[in-house]
């Protein structure tokens, strides 16, 4: 507070009227690290034995001083601006700290198993209540499977989004808007029934890892349409109307130039459709059989996927089981982590880069 | 297709025309064969719950919205949703009031606050916990965040009790209720809110922040004017595509909740169950009788979902009119 | 627009590296997981096999271990055949068998009526049997400081888990426990959240035994009132080992991996009985066969008063059909089915928590898996 009154003692003639008084530049940071010690202390006095407690009082005292302290010395406005600053890196924190709590808990759980062997080998001939095994038949698996259905899902995804943004006028693509929406929101569990019932039950096929993808399109689909359609509204009209000026029909117009000039958004949108459907648990449970072997054929006989290899090693409720539980959690995220790797260089590499 | 246009001349050219014209065709009606064909599995979806449905309507002594017990196997089979639908709207909308202000806490921080080096790696993390499945939320939730989470159980219960909805009735049980599972739905979409509405922050139009901050506001100011009211409707989509995962969760919600047919307004009681947590938990040891009676329990929660999407759908159109976008 | 981006080649150079990885992965896998040090996997000798194959078999999952162990060892034996068992729940096991989706079905219960006659469809010159294979026990398992040898019997364990005792020193207890020191402390009583075989047979036995303290009918649907929930053996094994003051029931391989105390119960015997698996032996001796022919589903009497006899027992069945099985798969199923039965079978899953099948009903299971066409 001193140094605010100080300042303007130095240079009265230059500050007045354009500044007013302002806390010092290292106010947020000292804040914090006072909050914390509030937090910590209150914690350690009242015995709260919850550590969640203690960062929510230090929150709370974070939000509350930098308010209090501001308003006295910067005054209201400022002091609003600081309040919606110290909140929004507390919702930083807040999402940070669960989130690398998650990360950190599967990776400390998980990679004392993950090795070579273990990414190499299925569980073939294993025992569930005995170390050993992998899940290289799981990974290979969810690999094909995630393959088929984006063979499916991309291409119907992405011409229903042509459809809907260069020709989609009237009733069809109204309703077919609204219903790509409800489709967002089919619970997982709900296609694996759908699926189960019509390509199991009642066309009478085997469960097969093609199975699984059936369900895990149906899943994909609208992922593709809402994140292609955004990123076709983004290409400018100009570069359609002038490639009609040329002369260009309108399907070689969105083929040759809309969809080039969007496909960096579009395989990233693709890529994280993907990476949804990776974890999927509960479609693959009920249509993919699951095995211990490697299936090279997706399209017969029983195959294993990865969130169904967790979840079973989840139930085996041994020590062995939870390790490879958490280890091939640890390959899924390294996977969908990779994917998405892909589709970030891809987007850079394929957009056109922007004249500025 | 006789009367050529001026300009066009020349076989060539004709030939070109009408190959474009059929390629035209070719084209539309591929994409719009697209649009249609996903009506058609989804006319299908509804389809199919429905007849299943009313398969098991008839085999039903209880009240199908009022009944709490779910015994569709039972010599005198009795099944309800009345508990399921509580359950899931109650952890949804824990998980939404938590999740959302949160997500364009840190879309902003994201967009706006933080320095373009941290900003950057952050975001592609958010982006990769996005795709972090949901079995593993589930096994972190149980194995790691209940724990965690009866202090912090007890100390609501202690300052908050007053407000009947955060009283723990059950002293000396793992805080398995739909709080918990609220919380971790909200961890679990967290990530996808970010994400896009974080997208939509970053289109604002440059021209007006500038302006904002050129007559003399604040950061908070600028964004208040200039960034929140052209992101509204990308976050409410946004909200919507979290809202829809958290309807949805089967695994996560199944692992933490201790599920019972009971409805209690006691959020921090172990107890209730959601609708994909039930079909999960039912299912395989379901006889016909009892599939059926899931299934329906399937169109209950289609239902609710559309309904969802179609008010999300209203509100973002009749926000468009006043956002100033575009 | 998201189109103006430092082109940056980092990302690019990861990710290419990360799916070059993931894919040449993808060329390099192997199934043979032979071991030195493999477990005492029982010698070839032991296993006729047959015709190589596989065999697919899906449902419940109290067997899981059971056929997990079977198929190790006679995988090991026979090359070129593997067995494929899915634990999606007897009820879907049933489904898929009768669908002739699976070549056998594991079940905690015997089949209805009803699916013995949709069986005929699939079996077409014969029907669905049921024959026991795997007995096991279901251990009552708790969590309370100091309290080592709880005896609990029906209708106490009707009252914890239907709420009406809500005390560890209700007199109730007390009164089976006079020299343990029981907590003032609130029980936290856990049952499976989703529908079981294990419940059903834990009702079956509170149906049977506690005197009207337990007032619904036996079903694989939890119906007491009150207390907590858990998903699977697994989950209610993880909360008991978690809360302190809890109890729940799992079978007993649960309660061995996890180091959970199991209490003894009393049936009316001179004294209270152990869950352990020679005392739940003698109660599989006094079984009664309820089928007939080659159909061997059997009745339990939960309400045994016998010296040494554990009453909460379950069996599982494996359901074939008795004539009519799919010719391709056949040979493998009875080879599969004859080693399970044998001593050497019965033997493996005696040590993984389960109870070897008495001599007498082993015996005719083996007649009727012989008889098998």
């Amino acid at each position: 507070m001193s140094t605010a009154t100080d300042s303007v003692a130095v240079a009265p003639q230059l500050r007045r009227g354009l500044t007013t008084n302002r806390l010092p530049s290292w106010a947020p940071a000292g804040i914090a690290v006072l909050s914390i010690v509030i937090g910590v202390a209150i914690g350690l006095l009242g015995s709260l034995d919850s550590k969640i407690q203690w960062g929510l009082l230090a929150g709370l005292a974070f939000v509350g001083l930098t308010y209090g302290l501001s308003a006295k010395v910067e005054g209201r406005r400022q002091a609003k601006d600081r309040l919606a600053t110290s909140v929004v890196w507390l919702a930083f924190v807040l999402a940070v700290i669960p989130l690398a709590a998650l990360v950190f808990y599967t990776v400390q759980q998980g990679a004392s198993v993950v090795d070579a062997r273990f990414l190499n080998h299925s569980m073939k001939g294993v025992l569930q209540t005995e170390a050993g095994g992998g899940v290289y038949h799981a990974l290979l698996g969810t690999l094909m499977q995630v393959a088929l259905a984006t063979a499916m899902a991309a291409p119907i995804g992405l011409l229903t989004a042509v459809y809907l943004v260069e020709y989609g006028r009237g009733r069809l693509a109204k309703a077919v808007t609204f219903f790509v929406d409800v489709m967002t929101g089919i619970p997982s569990i709900v296609a694996g029934l759908f699926i189960l019932s019509l390509w199991i039950l009642l066309f009478g096929f085997q469960y097969s890892g093609f199975a699984g993808s059936l369900a895990l399109a149906i899943l994909m689909v609208p992922v593709v349409v809402r994140s292609t359609e955004e990123m076709l509204k983004l290409v400018p009209n100009e570069l359609r109307e002038a490639s009609y000026a040329l002369g260009v029909p309108k399907w070689k117009t969105i083929l040759r130039v809309v969809l080039p000039t969007a496909i960096g958004g579009i395989t990233t949108g693709v890529m994280l459709a993907v990476a949804r459907i990776t974890g999927e648990t509960a479609p693959v449970m009920m249509l993919v059989f699951g095995s211990d072997i490697i299936n090279e054929n997706p399209f017969e006989g029983p195959q294993q996927s990865l969130p169904l290899y967790i979840w079973q090693q989840y139930q085996t409720n041994n020590d062995f089981g939870y390790a490879r539980a958490w280890g091939a959690a640890l390959v899924l995220i390294a996977f969908v982590m990779a994917l998405n790797l892909v589709a970030r260089g891809i987007a850079r590499w394929r957009s056109p880069k922007s004249g500025h | 297709m006789t009367s050529s246009p001026p300009v066009a001349s020349g076989g060539r050219a004709r030939r070109g025309r009408s190959d474009s014209r059929r390629g035209d065709s070719i084209f539309f009606n591929l994409s719009r064969g697209s649009g249609v064909l996903l009506l058609v599995i989804m006319a299908a979806i509804a389809g199919f719950l429905t007849y299943r449905s009313f398969l098991s309507f008839g085999h039903n002594e209880g009240n199908f919205f009022t009944t709490f017990e779910w015994l569709p196997d039972a010599p005198v089979p009795t099944f309800g949703i009345a508990v399921l639908v509580f359950g899931t709207i109650a952890s949804s909308i824990i998980a939404m009031v938590i999740a959302v202000p949160v997500a364009v806490g840190v879309a902003l921080f994201i967009s706006h606050y933080a320095p373009r080096r941290i900003a950057q790696p952050f975001a592609y993390l958010v982006d990769l916990l996005a795709a972090v499945p949901s079995i593993v939320y589930g096994l972190w939730g149980a194995l790691f965040l209940v724990p965690h989470m009866s202090g912090l159980t007890s100390w609501m219960d202690e300052y908050l009790g007053w407000t009947y909805i955060f009283d723990s009735t059950k002293t000396g049980a793992a805080p398995r209720s739909l709080f918990t599972v609220g919380i971790v739905l909200a961890i679990m979409i967290l990530p996808i809110i970010t994400a896009v509405s974080r997208e939509v922050f970053k289109q604002a139009p440059r021209m007006h922040e500038e302006a904002a901050l050129a007559l003399g506001a604040t950061r908070w100011e600028m964004i208040r004017t200039a960034v929140l009211p052209f992101g509204r409707p990308g976050v409410i989509s946004a909200s919507m595509l979290g809202l829809g995962r958290a309807l949805g969760e089967t695994i996560a919600v199944a692992t933490v909740l201790s599920s019972s047919p009971v409805l209690s307004l006691h959020l921090m009681d172990p107890g209730g169950g959601t609708f994909a947590q039930n079909i999960a938990l039912r299912f395989g040891e379901a006889g016909e009788n009892g599939r059926n009676a899931l299934m329906a329990s399937g169109l209950v929660l289609f239902v609710i979902t559309l309904l969802v999407n179609g008010a999300a759908r209203m509100i973002i159109a009749r926000r468009k009119e006043y956002s100033g976008a575009n | 627009m998201k189109l103006q981006r430092n082109g940056r080649s980092k990302a690019l150079a990861i990710g290419a590296m990360a799916l070059v990885g993931s894919l040449s992965l993808a060329a390099c896998g192997s199934d043979d997981n032979a071991d030195p040090k493999a477990s005492g996997a029982p010698s070839a000798a032991a296993i006729a096999c047959g015709k190589a194959g596989q065999l697919l078999g899906a449902g419940s999952t109290a067997q899981g271990n059971a056929i997990d162990t079977w198929k190790v060892a006679f995988g090991n034996a026979c090359a070129g055949s593997t067995i494929t068992y899915s634990g999606g729940g007897s009820g879907a096991g049933v489904q898929q068998f009768n669908q002739g989706k699976v070549a056998f079905a594991g079940s905690d219960s015997a089949l209805k009526e009803a699916d013995v006659t949709a069986s005929k469809e699939i079996c077409k010159t014969g029907q669905g049997i049921n024959l026991p294979l795997v007995a096991g026990l279901i251990s009552v398992i708790y969590n309370v400081d100091g309290v080592d040898n709880l005896v609990l019997d029906g209708p106490a364990i009707a009252g914890i888990f239907d709420s009406k005792i809500v005390k560890w020193n209700d007199p109730a207890i007390a009164k089976l426990n006079p020299t343990a020191k029981l907590p003032d402390a609130e029980i936290q009583a856990v049952h499976r959240s989703d529908d079981s075989g294990t419940t059903e047979n834990l009702t079956k036995y509170l149906e049977k035994t506690s005197g009207g303290a337990w007032p619904y009918k036996a079903s694989k649907t939890w119906a007491g009132k009150g207390g907590q929930s858990a998903a699977q053996s697994a989950g209610v094994s993880a909360q008991v080992k978690q809360v302190p003051n809890s109890i729940s029931y799992a079978e007993l391989s649960f309660a061995q991996t996890n180091n959970l105390k199991s209490a003894a119960i009393a049936t009316g015997a001179s004294k209270p009985v152990e869950a352990t698996a020679a005392n739940a032996a003698a109660t599989f001796a006094k079984a009664k066969i309820a089928g007939t022919g080659s159909d061997l589903a059997l009745t339990l009497d939960y309400a045994t008063k016998e010296e040494g006899s554990y009453p909460l027992v379950l069996v599982t069945y494996e359901i074939v059909c008795d004539k009519g099985n799919k010719a391709e798969t056949l040979d493998t199923l009875k080879s599969f089915l004859t080693y399970a039965v044998s001593d050497a079978g019965q033997q493996a899953i005696g040590t993984k928590g389960y109870v070897p099948l008495p001599k007498e009903l082993s015996e005719k299971v083996k007649t009727a898996v012989t008889a098998l066409a």
